[in-house]
């Protein structure tokens, strides 16, 4: 297997050989690792150190990988209630990093990595677009969004790594996205599987086609198989799922490899067991479940047992390719509320806040999600009560412009916002339904 | 002087506009004039009737969000140069418009009466007596519906 690793055409980047470990040493270094960072995270995180104690556990009891399930859980309200910094296990000194994604309210949550960490998650990033087969010579037009989202950055850092030529567009501007792909003759694409086929339909419209584009690395949303064959069939290139989340360390913690059957999840960084949501018990491979997942090597903020709310499966199988990382199926719902909106992650919680933040009181309102051209819309239906209702239109527009101001600021997306009259929003069994979802995802 | 009008919100959707109207019309409820002000997403229907508090009551147990405003009913000369000798009343006077409309009650032949929502309806109604407008009661316009 040796030969293969070369970063050449046909081979593999010598930083995927951990994918292709045997179990038995995989194990052997998950456990090393497991038993530092729990130490690490039992010194320096106050919050975990007093959960231990709570339940009158020491790091010094986990002797095997098993006992993993015995420390307790890592929740994203954890992350708001210690906000911004109070998760950290570094002093700022040693973090060179800070990224922000999405809280449950008003506030984003904070996540940060020290230098090594940063070479952890190009590693990943490496192996992740080696296992697409993409190495040097290729062009990788990477437009995920560059900024506090970890998608840009993320992509960014494990395609120089590769030794890949980037292009760092960063997210929209389809026009300009379609002029590049075709003049810098992009080998590869970087973006969510929505904007994919927002961009393949332009493409159409304008009569363009992808000559040399021949893989997409996809991901920040859930998406189908429809969609998978779509893309593949209309832009003419292999289309890779792939999986993370800022909280454990951005894109990078899974990625289908050529088979395109389940995510191999980088499993020498980033632990998982899958639970039974309701009673947070620990699931054989195979059961459908929630993911949780642990940081095995992170310094800066270590996740001992991450609820990540996604539901999927381990595939007990080896996969055919070689890799002897395990896989997770393609995640297709969650077990709370987030919507995932054009890659940005929305909770109606977050609406409820704006709205309550313009109004004083909560509206009955309600999230209608559609896909227009491939591309995601949130709109935002709040019903008129008299207390806010005025007869002079200026001031009902300036109300309208308020809401979507509010939720644009708290949400991190443009919606819109539209006033209906009171009591046509559908109410099942006195509680409202929140959110209308046609995406048909 | 002021006269009471009802001020209903409408979605922009077929039935939106004749649901208020009919349940004004099944409480035996008249409309002394009326005017629609729309915009791409929503209306907003102005309705001036004689039992206000009673349409009011009637509107809102049947779920329509309505607001109660003050109109002041103008007579304007109904000749060519009338009504810009009253908006220029209002303009020495220093009065707002907000929006105004006409009314279907008026005296045929001698005047129009045209309703005016102000910024500061008892403030511009003495400045506009004093300027000489002369301003409609309820009792005076709903005599002539």
């Amino acid at each position: 297997m040796s030969s293969q690793w070369n970063d050449a055409p046909g081979g593999f980047h010598p930083a995927s050989a951990p994918d292709f470990l045997p179990r038995r040493e995989l194990a052997r270094l998950q456990l090393g690792r497991l038993q530092s960072v729990v130490e690490r995270a039992h010194a320096r995180v106050e919050l975990f150190r007093r959960r231990m104690e709570e339940r009158g556990l020491s790091p010094a009891g986990v002797r095997s990988l098993e006992d993993l399930g015995r420390l307790p859980f890592t929740v994203k309200t954890d992350l708001r209630d210690t906000y911004p910094f109070g998760l950290f296990a570094s002093p700022m000194e040693r973090i060179v990093r800070l990224h922000a994604s999405s809280g449950t309210t008003g506030k984003p949550i904070v996540v940060a990595y020290t230098e090594a960490d940063l070479r952890v998650w190009t590693s990943v990033m490496v192996r992740t677009f080696a296992a697409c087969g993409l190495h040097r010579g290729d062009v990788i037009q990477n437009a995920y969004g560059y900024g506090l989202f970890t998608g840009g950055l993320g992509a960014h850092y494990g395609a120089e790594a590769l030794g890949a030529t980037v292009i760092p567009i960063s997210g929209g501007n389809t026009e300009r996205q379609l002029m590049v792909l075709q003049d810098f003759g992009a080998t590869a694409i970087c973006c969510t599987p929505s904007y994919m086929i927002h961009l393949v339909e332009r493409a159409r419209e304008a009569g363009i086609s992808f000559e040399r584009l021949k893989v997409g690395v996809f991901g920040a949303e859930p998406w189908t198989e429809e969609m998978r064959r779509h893309i593949e069939a209309a832009a003419g290139i292999r289309a890779h799922d792939v999986y993370g989340l800022s909280e454990i360390i951005g894109p990078g913690v899974g990625i289908e490899c050529e088979r395109r059957d389940g995510l191999h999840l980088f499993e020498d960084h980033f632990y998982p067991e899958i639970i039974d949501p309701e009673t947070g018990e620990v699931l054989p491979d195979g059961a459908e479940g929630e993911l949780v997942l642990t940081t095995l090597s992170k310094e800066a903020m270590p996740m001992i047992r991450y609820r990540t709310r996604d539901i999927t499966s381990l595939i007990p199988e080896p996969c055919a390719c070689g890799r002897t990382l395990r896989r997770i199926r393609r995640i297709g719902r969650r077990s709370d509320d987030m919507l995932i909106i054009r890659g940005v992650n929305v909770f109606p919680s977050q609406v409820e806040a704006a709205l309550l933040a313009v109004e004083g009181t909560l509206p009955h309102y309600q999230i209608v999600l559609a896909r227009v051209h491939g591309l995601d819309e949130m709109e935002v239906q709040v019903e008129v009560t008299p207390e806010v209702f005025s007869d002079v239109i200026g001031a009902l527009e300036a109300l309208r412009r308020r809401l979507e101001a509010a939720i644009d600021h708290v949400v991190g997306i443009r919606v819109k916002v539209t006033l209906v009259a009171p009591r046509t929003l559908a109410r099942s069994e006195g509680k409202a339904k929140r959110v209308l979802d046609r995406r048909n995802v | 002087m002021k006269i009471r009008q009802l001020s209903l919100f409408l979605e922009n959707r077929p039935g939106q506009l004749r649901f208020p109207c009919k349940v004004l019309g099944d409480a035996g409820i008249d409309i002394v004039t009326m005017s629609l002000a729309d915009t791409a997403q929503f209306g907003i229907l102005r309705l001036v009737v004689k039992e206000w508090e009673r349409a009011k009551a009637v509107l809102d147990a049947a779920g329509v969000v309505v607001n109660v405003t003050e109109v002041l009913a103008v007579d304007v000369p109904d000749r060519p140069g009338g009504l810009a000798a009253v908006l220029d009343a209002f303009e020495q006077a220093g009065v707002g418009v907000e929006y105004m409309y006409a009314s279907a009650a008026r005296e045929r032949g001698l005047h129009a009466t045209l309703l005016f929502r102000l910024e500061d309806p008892d403030r511009a109604a003495k400045l506009l007596e004093a300027a000489g407008v002369k301003l409609v009661g309820p009792d005076e316009l709903f005599a002539r519906s």
